[in-house]
Parts: C-alpha cells; structure tokens; sequence
C-alpha cells in the first residue's frame, strides 16, 4: 500500500531530477520548439515541492491534486495545463484514502493520462509526452520498473516520428529525427515514480 | 550573447518595474503579471484582455490603453501566462459589461486561457474568447496544432478595442474581433534565429548567405530555408503566399512588422516592395503599419499581414487610441 508520504517522495524525486536535467530537456526543445521546456519545468516543480512542505497534504490524492493545482499555476505554456491536469486528476481518481493499492495507483493515472489527452487532444504516435505515458501505464501492471523501462522506450521512439501537435508540429518534416522533449520529461516522472518506491 | 539583462529568471519582472515607471497610466502589478490601464474598469463598457509568452513587446503590454486592451497578462519569455494572472485581469477590468479573452492560437495559450474562462466564470465574470490564427505558413492545419496567431493580433486588438470603446456589447465586440481574424493573413520571415535569455544562444542555427521562409514568432525555424533573397523577391515571396489563402474584394490594412533586429530603414524599403506587389496584383490598400509590433526577440527578418475591411472596421481602425505601443487620434 502506498501512503500519502510516498506519492511526496514521489514528486520529490521529480523534482531533483527534473532539476538535474533541465539543460537537457531545454537542449531537446531547441531545434523543435522554442528552448524553454528544462527552465518551465524546473519552475513548477521547485514550486511543487515548496507548497508540499507547506500544506502537507496528508492523503495521496491530496498530494497530488495540489501537485497539479501547483503546476497549473506556476509553468504556463502548454506544459503547465497538461502535467497539472495529469496529476490533478490522478489525485482526483484516489480520492480521499490514505492508502491507495498499486491497482488503484495504475487505475488512478489512467485517469490522468486519458485526462490529458482529452485537453491536448493528442493520440499516441504525435510526438508528445503521451508516447511515454501510455506504454508507461499499460505497463504499470508489471510493476514501476517495467513502467519506467517503458516511458524511456516510448520516450526514444518519438526520434523518428514527425509531430502532430504542438510547436514542433509547425515544422511538419523537418520535426523528424529530433527525440520529443514532453515525452523525455514524462518518463523522467516515471522514472522518479519508480524510484520513490525503491525499484 | 550579449543581452542588458541582470540574471535570466528576472528579466520579465525587471521589465515590468521598467514599464511601470515610465507609464503612470499603467498599473503594472510586478509580482502576479498583470497591467491594467489606470482607469480601468470603464463603466458600461466591455473589457478586453489578452497576454501570452514575452519576447513579442511591444505586444501584449504596449497596447494596454484607450481604444485598445484594458489589460494584458505577460508569461515567462515565450511561454504562455498561467490562468491565475487572466483572472486577475478579468477581475480587474470588468465593469459587468462582459470580458473579450483575445488568444493567439498556440496550445499553450489556449488551455490557459480556457482554463482562466472557467474560472473567472465561476467568479461571475461574463467571458467570450476570439482566436487568432492568421499565419499561412501553416499549411497542414489538419496536422499540427494550426495556423499561428501572428500579426493579426494587433489588427483584433485595435478593431475590437474602438468597438469595445463605442460601448457596443460583448457579442458584438466579440463578432467584430473573430471578423478581423477571419479577413486576416500573415507570413513571415527571418534572418536569424534569436535567443532566449535562459538558453542564452541561438534557437537555431542559420548560416550567413540563407534565410528561412514561414516563420512564426518564437524562433521557431519556418517550412523552408532558402538562399538569401532580396526585399523584392522576399515581398513577392510572402504576398503571393497571401494571395494564395485569400482574395481580397474590400482594401486592405497592411501590416509590415519587424521582428526585433530589422531596422526601419529595411522595413521601409521591404514595404516599398509590398505595395508594387500589392498595386500588381490589383489590391487596394486603406491603410498601411510599419514598424516593430509583433517581434520575436532579436531576431532579423520581417512579417506581412494583410486585413481585409469594410468601412466599418477601417472606421474602428481610424478611431482614437492611446497605447505605448500604438497612439492616434488622441
């Protein structure tokens, strides 16, 4: 079972390494995007972290309900709407227990994940953070690190893809050969996830 | 890159405090982002806001005024406001006639902006939203995110600001802006990337000799990079792609708009260009811009948007207004 101080060292975990691959991220959204997506994120999930520790949450769904009120509030761009609602509506698909299963947990960021591509309107295949989500959460059954090793394939196979959505779908072909920098920070949450529950 | 800048993370605040000393007409809120005109809200009349990433000044800011914007949310450099600062505006602005949410089409901006619309629904604000998406270079719309709000936006805030200043209703001011961007087409190009203040080099890399064509206003790289073209092939360039998405029947407005690091006297020579393009073509022209509206930080090239009207936008476009930005009539 997973308790509310799990789903913070979850986005904790985030936070540092979203911290410590900023430059990449950003370096990623250079060629097909406009070179901001590290320094967005980093923003929001400083921002995260601060008002965890301040208003300490004492369930999972509240943790990351506010995690994603937080994000909404702080990013901006396309960024801040998409990974907010991804984690709003995980925390909200919890509810109010203060221990959630790992079923409920896979369940609960399907929810999120669909949620998103409802408000992005992107399909897996687009070039977008979904690329990792869903192979991430189909493979959630199989345990956090079968999700992480999923989110980093989908991640790496967005190089060959020409994106549909969003700023790099401007440049149509020229989109090609470039690894998407939404579905690179998304498994970056995956992987946090993955670590926050020692795998 | 040399930029006049303390540290990255403040040079949007740093810009603000800039624009608040030197428009008491202003009131500029450093710390949530919002500029509001001083007078605001004006009794009986429809607000307008809009906002979007910095880097584009002097959009949104500079045509915060009489006949203009009642207020604009500026986001982090080329990102989009967040929707706490749009209700903030909305709630600033609002007399109880209704607030005109005006929105460059860009996936950031429109779900933060619709996000904001909810929200400021729920406070018992009135809001309509207009989208501008003017820029041709965006062909496969079917396949992308869709055309890019360009220089359009100052052609909806202007027009529909005069509706807005007359008193006419929210529907209507809301009918006349999505009329503007509707009779409205843009295209640009650039001669050099530019450069963020976070990143700090080039968004793309463009070598000496070559130009992109279609480009947005994020130093985003355009369709097609071609060798360097001159101001008469470049008009012809960009008029014909135009003139392939629209044929005017009413005169036009012109807008000629720098991105950030062409000189004026380029822009002039550049426009020079447009209007034999346009007299060859048989296009009347109403009235015609040339300056630094819609810029892209400091990159080099320039953006052409033409709008069609009819005698009642040209008499909105002609009518008063008092912005940093854009001031006439007054």
């Amino acid at each position: 079972m997973f308790d509310a101080d799990f789903f913070r060292r979850w986005m904790t975990a985030t936070a540092t390494s979203v911290d410590r691959e900023a430059e990449r991220l950003t370096a990623l959204d250079s060629p097909i995007g406009d070179a901001d997506h590290g320094s967005n994120l980093r923003r929001g999930f400083t921002a995260v972290t601060a008002t965890l520790e301040k208003e300490a949450p004492d369930t999972p769904g509240g943790v990351l309900t506010l995690a994603g009120r937080q994000l909404i509030s702080t990013v901006g761009g396309a960024s801040g709407p998409l990974y907010g609602t991804l984690l709003r509506r995980t925390g909200k698909a919890l509810g109010d227990a203060s221990e959630v299963s790992a079923e409920q947990l896979a369940e609960a960021l399907r929810a999120g994940v669909e949620a998103v591509m409802t408000l992005g309107g992107a399909a897996p295949g687009d070039k977008t953070m979904i690329d990792a989500l869903v192979p991430a959460v189909d493979a959630l059954g199989s345990g956090f690190a079968a999700a992480r090793t999923a989110a980093e394939e989908g991640a790496l196979a967005t190089t060959p893809l020409q994106a549909r959505k969003g700023r790099a779908s401007y440049l149509g072909e020229r989109s090609i050969g470039h690894q998407d920098p939404g579905a690179t920070s998304a498994a970056l949450l995956i992987a946090a996830l993955a670590e926050a529950a020692g795998e | 890159m040399r930029m006049i800048i303390n540290v990255p993370e403040t040079v949007v605040s740093d810009a603000l405090r800039g624009m608040a000393a030197a428009h008491p007409e202003l009131t500029v809120d450093v710390e949530n982002r919002v500029i509001v005109r001083r007078d605001a809200p004006v009794a009986g009349k429809v607000a307008l806001v809009s906002g979007g990433g910095s880097g584009h000044e002097p959009l949104h800011g500079g045509f915060v005024g009489p006949g203009m914007l009642s207020a604009a949310c500026p986001g982090e450099v080329f990102t989009s406001p967040v929707p706490d600062q749009m209700v903030r505006a909305a709630a600033a602005v609002d007399s109880g006639a209704g607030v005109l949410f005006i929105v460059k089409n860009y996936t950031g901006d429109v779900l933060n902006f619709d996000m904001a619309a909810e929200l400021a629904e729920d406070e018992g604000i009135q809001v309509a939203k207009v989208l501008v998406n003017d820029d041709v270079a965006v062909t496969d719309s079917l396949y992308t995110a869709g055309r890019r709000g360009t220089g359009a936006t100052l052609f909806v805030e202007k027009i529909a600001g005069a509706a807005a200043d007359e008193g006419q209703p929210l529907e209507r001011v809301a009918a006349i802006a999505r009329q503007v961007n509707e009779s409205s087409r843009s295209f640009g190009v650039a001669l050099s990337a530019c450069t963020t203040p976070a990143k700090g080099s080039p968004t793309f890399d463009l070598p000496d000799g070559e130009l992109e064509l279609g480009v947005g206003i994020h130093g985003e790289p355009g369709r097609e990079r071609r060798s360097m073209m001159t101001s008469r092939e470049i008009a012809d360039f960009s008029v014909q792609a135009i003139l392939d998405d629209m044929s005017p029947r009413n005169p036009v407005l012109v807008l000629v708009n720098g991105m950030g690091a062409t000189p004026l006297l380029e822009l002039y020579g550049f426009n020079a260009e447009v209007q034999r393009v346009l007299a060859e073509r048989g296009v009347a022209v109403a009235r015609t811009l040339v300056g630094n509206y819609v810029t892209s930080l400091d990159m080099a090239g320039a953006s052409v948007t033409l709008c069609q009207v009819d005698e009642e936008l040209l008499r909105l476009w002609d009518a008063p207004v008092k912005t940093a930005g854009l001031r006439w009539g007054v």
